[in-house]
């Protein structure tokens, strides 16, 4: 993934060291069943595989599976099972947080080469696909049917459907749409002793527990998906988006607080301030409005007699909050022009600072002027500069943390602020994640936001799921815990989690 | 009382009623009774619907949730709110409607709780445009059977921090734990409604109608089907498609709805059957592929009655006892279909498989019952498969 900024940074080395006994013998196991060309063991090769979109976060995995049908990943998860070494699914590796980061002397399957549509049936509005399938390719096999699948994040041109499911991925229209849990209807998963299950289908519920709702947002945690059905919606009959522009942030969110009392419910509503801004137009020359202090993109759709009534009365909101400009989109054209703006602006940021730190965390949107400022504050004591690029229709921060990556010490001071960013959002009642995940990054975060029995609970489905704890373990919880162990003994098994000393 | 099926707690159990009923008032008591007792408990909220699908095979003690009847938070601006699992759904929405907001699920049972609601995953007709509890159960905060008190989820609508657990005692009848707090993302309560009376011949008709409406560009927030019983299902129906939203948009599109499907009946607010759930016989929630939705009502039994909501795949039929629920089952599985039984006359219901076979991930769901409920405490029995 084009990510500049980011993949300058700073990075531990990651030690040469030769594959383990157990790792070689699992290799040739492999290579025996799924074939020789799909399973990666050099080193060199290795090395495409150490990081996600948070580059900062590296191990060297000792095997890489390029699985090429369904069939390789259950061989693969099966043969990790009698082995006992641990798996981690890798998508378009775009995660934010190091979700996909291989674990040591373990297996990273690789679902980049599953990229069949399995089928698209328009009359009941479903689409079948295998997990590396592109998020955006979902929409363009739909299309014809004027139909679209709704959850749209900005790397959508990139990121796979099976990584979606992962993270539960959001985007700028999951305000209204909703996030990759709504529209996902069925999965085919490989569990982690590599038994293959059906979780929901074509159908809208199934008898018995909502397994699939808990295994979307599960970070490949439970196993791999190896098809996904989910649900497209019909393209709306009008499509409108402004951009507007304030001389305050305080007036940019005050806006969006009074759009959303008003009764109305945007498609979107994205937030820029004047850091990102100058970064979206040093990049891609969006044509904001010159001397704004926050911008708002703006989209509504629906039924035109509804879209017409309701953005007049967006406007009027804006303009009581002293909007300066008001700028309403012509056409298509007009329109991908408001979002490629908005929509490049974590790549932008590359442009005027050396590397950067991408924060996501969520706090009720009443509370945007307050937190905002707060944020601004702790940058300002921290002599970091701190760009603003988010869904602030429901209240998804993601705070663009800018760094020069030769200063030492810069990569440390960034992600410190990132994590006292974290903290403002708990304690506004918000959460230290809105679609990013939790991945290895905000691990210790957990504890922040759940006390040790909400924690030790979700590790009742992990045990579940994954006894052994094979399938990317290390990842989303602050204490790896051995499955049959009772909570709060803890034993000195803890320690020998793969993925905990590696990492760092 | 007769046993087990007093008016109140209705046929929760099977065979002796429970031995005693508990009605604690905060969540804190709630944990003390998981905490100091050992035996089985089944939550019940109003209680109103108890009598539906398989009942539990033991029940030492009752749990009424109607204690926990507090409207714990509700930040307008943030449009959410946070309630405990007894507080009455038709309670809540009065409170909200004075914001000009609504909780988006309506269920017809009158007095339901929202643990209830959360424990049966129950919805109504406007489950088209609003989706249902999973999709608007934000945070949940669990008493397990060991008596811990678990959270997960959260106070704002995007998170995705953990695992949403609140998707998984969606539905679980209880077997996971008792909620005792829900936190919820609100909707504005739409200004004008309107909505469109299509009388419909026969199924394939009611499929073709169902069909251009979800192929439109229209916005409904409900389309359903109504049948009456003594004939074929579909046949001589009547079909509403109900528009909720600002005044010039409704009427815009009860327009459009007219001509798109050739005629039909303008009305302020939907006909009065709009939401009822059929009864008599056996209740039957059919679920399916949306576009299926003919050839499933072609294959329940002549002598039904029943409504769909017909764009989404969902129907509820009250069918003859005599009913072969096997054969049934496997003619609409080729849609990904399921019928389950919600209400059974009491001489019947003991022998029915309510919930249907299990599928492949039966083994992964029993796992998931062992881990929370490792001593078979909470509503044995309740769910699919016996679990
Ligand atoms: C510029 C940029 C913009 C972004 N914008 C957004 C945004 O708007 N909204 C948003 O939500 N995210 C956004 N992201 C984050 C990222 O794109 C998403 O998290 C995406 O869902 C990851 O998909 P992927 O295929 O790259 O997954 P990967 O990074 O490869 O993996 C992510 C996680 O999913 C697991 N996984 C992958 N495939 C499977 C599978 N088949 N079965 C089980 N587990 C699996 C991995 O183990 C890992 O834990 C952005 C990222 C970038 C770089
Ligand atoms: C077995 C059953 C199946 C149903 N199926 C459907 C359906 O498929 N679709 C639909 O729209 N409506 C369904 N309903 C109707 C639905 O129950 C009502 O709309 C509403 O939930 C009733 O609220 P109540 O407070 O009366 O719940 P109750 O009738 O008291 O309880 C409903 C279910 O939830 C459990 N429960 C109650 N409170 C809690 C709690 N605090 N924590 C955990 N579990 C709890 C109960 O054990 C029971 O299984 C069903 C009801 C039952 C009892």
């Amino acid at each position: 993934m084009a990510n500049p900024g980011q993949t300058s940074q700073t990075v531990p080395a990651t030690r040469d060291s030769p594959a383990s006994p157990r790792s070689r013998a699992l290799a040739e196991r492999l290579r025996a069943v799924i074939g020789d060309g799909k399973v990666l063991t050099d080193p060199a090769q290795l090395r495409t595989y150490e990081c996600d979109g948070l580059a900062a976060f590296r191990v060297r995995p000792g095997i890489v599976v390029l699985a090429a049908h369904r069939d390789d990943v259950v061989h693969t998860v099966r043969l990790c099972a009698e082995a006992g070494v641990p798996f981690v699914a890798r998508g378009s590796g775009t995660g934010l947080s190091g979700g996909a980061v291989p674990v040591a002397d373990g297996v990273l399957i690789v679902l980049s080469r599953l990229r069949a549509i399995v089928s698209v049936d328009p009359d009941n509005a479903r689409v079948v696909v295998e997990p590396g399938v592109i998020n955006l390719w979902v929409t363009r096999e739909a299309a014809p049917y004027d139909q679209a699948y709704a959850p749209d994040p900005s790397s959508q041109q990139v990121c796979s459907i099976g990584g979606n499911v992962a993270e539960n991925a959001g985007g700028a229209h999951c305000l209204k749409y909703g996030f990759t849990v709504n529209h996902v209807m069925g999965a085919e998963i490989v569990l982690p002793d590599g038994d293959v299950v059906h979780l929901g289908g074509t159908a809208p519920e199934h008898p018995g527990l909502d397994l699939l709702g808990a295994f979307v947002g599960s970070e490949g945690t439970l196993g791999v998906a190896t098809q996904i059905t989910v649900r497209t919606i019909r393209a709306p009959e009008s499509v409108q988006t402004m951009l507007v522009g304030f001389h305050t942030v305080e007036d940019a969110a005050g806006t969006v607080s009074d759009i959303i009392a008003a009764g109305i419910l945007p498609a979107a509503i994205e937030m820029m301030d004047a850091l990102a801004i100058e970064a979206a137009e040093a990049a891609v020359r969006c044509g904001y409005p010159e001397g704004a202090v926050a911008v708002l993109v703006i989209e509504l759709d629906g039924p035109q007699v509804e879209v017409d009534e309701q953005f007049r009365q967006v406007a009027q909101a804006a303009e009581a909050r002293h909007a300066f400009e008001t700028r309403i989109a012509r056409d298509a054209a007009e329109r991908a022009l408001m979002w490629k703006g908005r929509k490049s602006a974590f790549a932008a940021v590359g442009r005027i600072s050396p590397a950067y730190y991408v924060q996501d965390g969520v706090i009720p949107r009443t509370q945007l002027p307050e937190v905002l400022a707060e944020i601004g504050r702790l940058a300002e004591a921290a002599d970091v500069r701190v760009a603003n690029v988010f869904h602030a229709g429901d209240g998804n921060l993601h705070p663009l943390i800018l760094f020069d990556d030769t200063v030492p010490g810069a990569a440390h001071d960034a992600e410190q602020l990132g994590f006292a960013i974290l903290d403002l959002c708990v304690d506004a009642g918000g959460s230290i994640t809105g679609e990013h995940g939790v991945g290895v990054e905000k691990k210790s975060k957990m504890s922040r936001q759940f006390t040790e029995d909400d924690l030790d609970t979700m590790q009742l489905v992990r045990c579940a799921f994954d006894p052994a704890g094979l399938a990317n373990p290390g990842k989303l919880f602050p204490t790896p815990r051995l499955c049959g162990e009772r909570p709060g003994v803890h034993t000195a098994a803890d320690t020998h989690d793969p993925a905990l000393g590696e990492v760092f | 009382m007769a046993a087990g099926k007093d008016a109140r707690t209705g046929a929760v159990v099977a065979g002796a009623g429970p031995a005693r009923t508990v009605r604690p008032t905060t969540a804190a008591e709630v944990a003390d009774v998981l905490r100091d007792t050992s035996g089985t408990v089944v939550p019940v909220g109003s209680g109103t619907k108890t009598g539906w699908a398989a009942p539990a095979t033991s029940c030492d003690l009752l749990l009424r949730t109607t204690g926990l009847d507090r409207v714990v938070e509700h930040a307008p601006g943030d449009l959410v709110v946070v309630a405990e699992a007894g507080v009455r759904l038709d309670t809540l929405q009065r409170q909200l409607a004075g914001h000009g907001q609504m909780l988006a699920l309506d269920p017809p049972e009158p007095g339901a709780t929202l643990g209830g609601v959360v424990g049966a995953n129950a919805s109504g007709p406007r489950r088209l445009r609003y989706g249902t509890v999973r999709d608007l159960l934000i945070g949940v905060t669990v008493v397990l059977a060991d008596g811990r008190t678990a959270k997960s989820g959260g106070k704002v609508v995007k998170n995705v921090a953990g695992y949403d657990l609140g998707k998984l005692y969606t539905g679980a009848h209880g077997g996971l734990g008792v909620v005792v707090s829900t936190t919820w993302r609100l909707h504005p309560l739409p200004p004008a409604a309107r909505a469109v009376v299509v009388p419909v011949p026969d199924a394939a008709e009611a499929g073709r109608l169902a069909a251009l409406v979800a192929r439109s560009t229209l916005t409904p927030t409900a389309v359903e089907l109504r049948w009456e019983a003594g004939r074929a299902a579909g046949t001589g129906s009547e079909l509403v498609v109900l528009f909720e939203s600002i005044e010039e948009s409704v009427r815009a599109q009860s327009r459009a709805a007219v001509a798109l499907l050739g005629g039909g009946a303008e009305a302020d607010a939907p006909p009065s059957w709009f939401g009822a759930r059929p009864s008599g016989g056996l209740v039957l929630r059919l679920a399916f592929e949306p576009f299926a939705l003919p050839r499933v009502l072609a294959a329940l039994p002549e002598a039904s009655s029943g409504t769909a909501s017909a764009c989404t795949g969902v129907a509820y039929a009250a069918v003859p006892h005599t009913t072969d629920l096997a054969a049934l089952r496997a003619a609409i599985a080729p849609y990904d279909g399921s019928a389950v039984v919600l209400e059974a006359p009491d001489d019947v219901r003991q022998g029915l498989d309510h919930w249907g076979p299990v599928a492949d991930s039966f083994g992964l769901m029993t796992r998931v019952k062992d881990q929370f409920d490792p001593g078979r405490r909470l509503s044995p029995g309740r769910l699919i498969g016996g679990l």
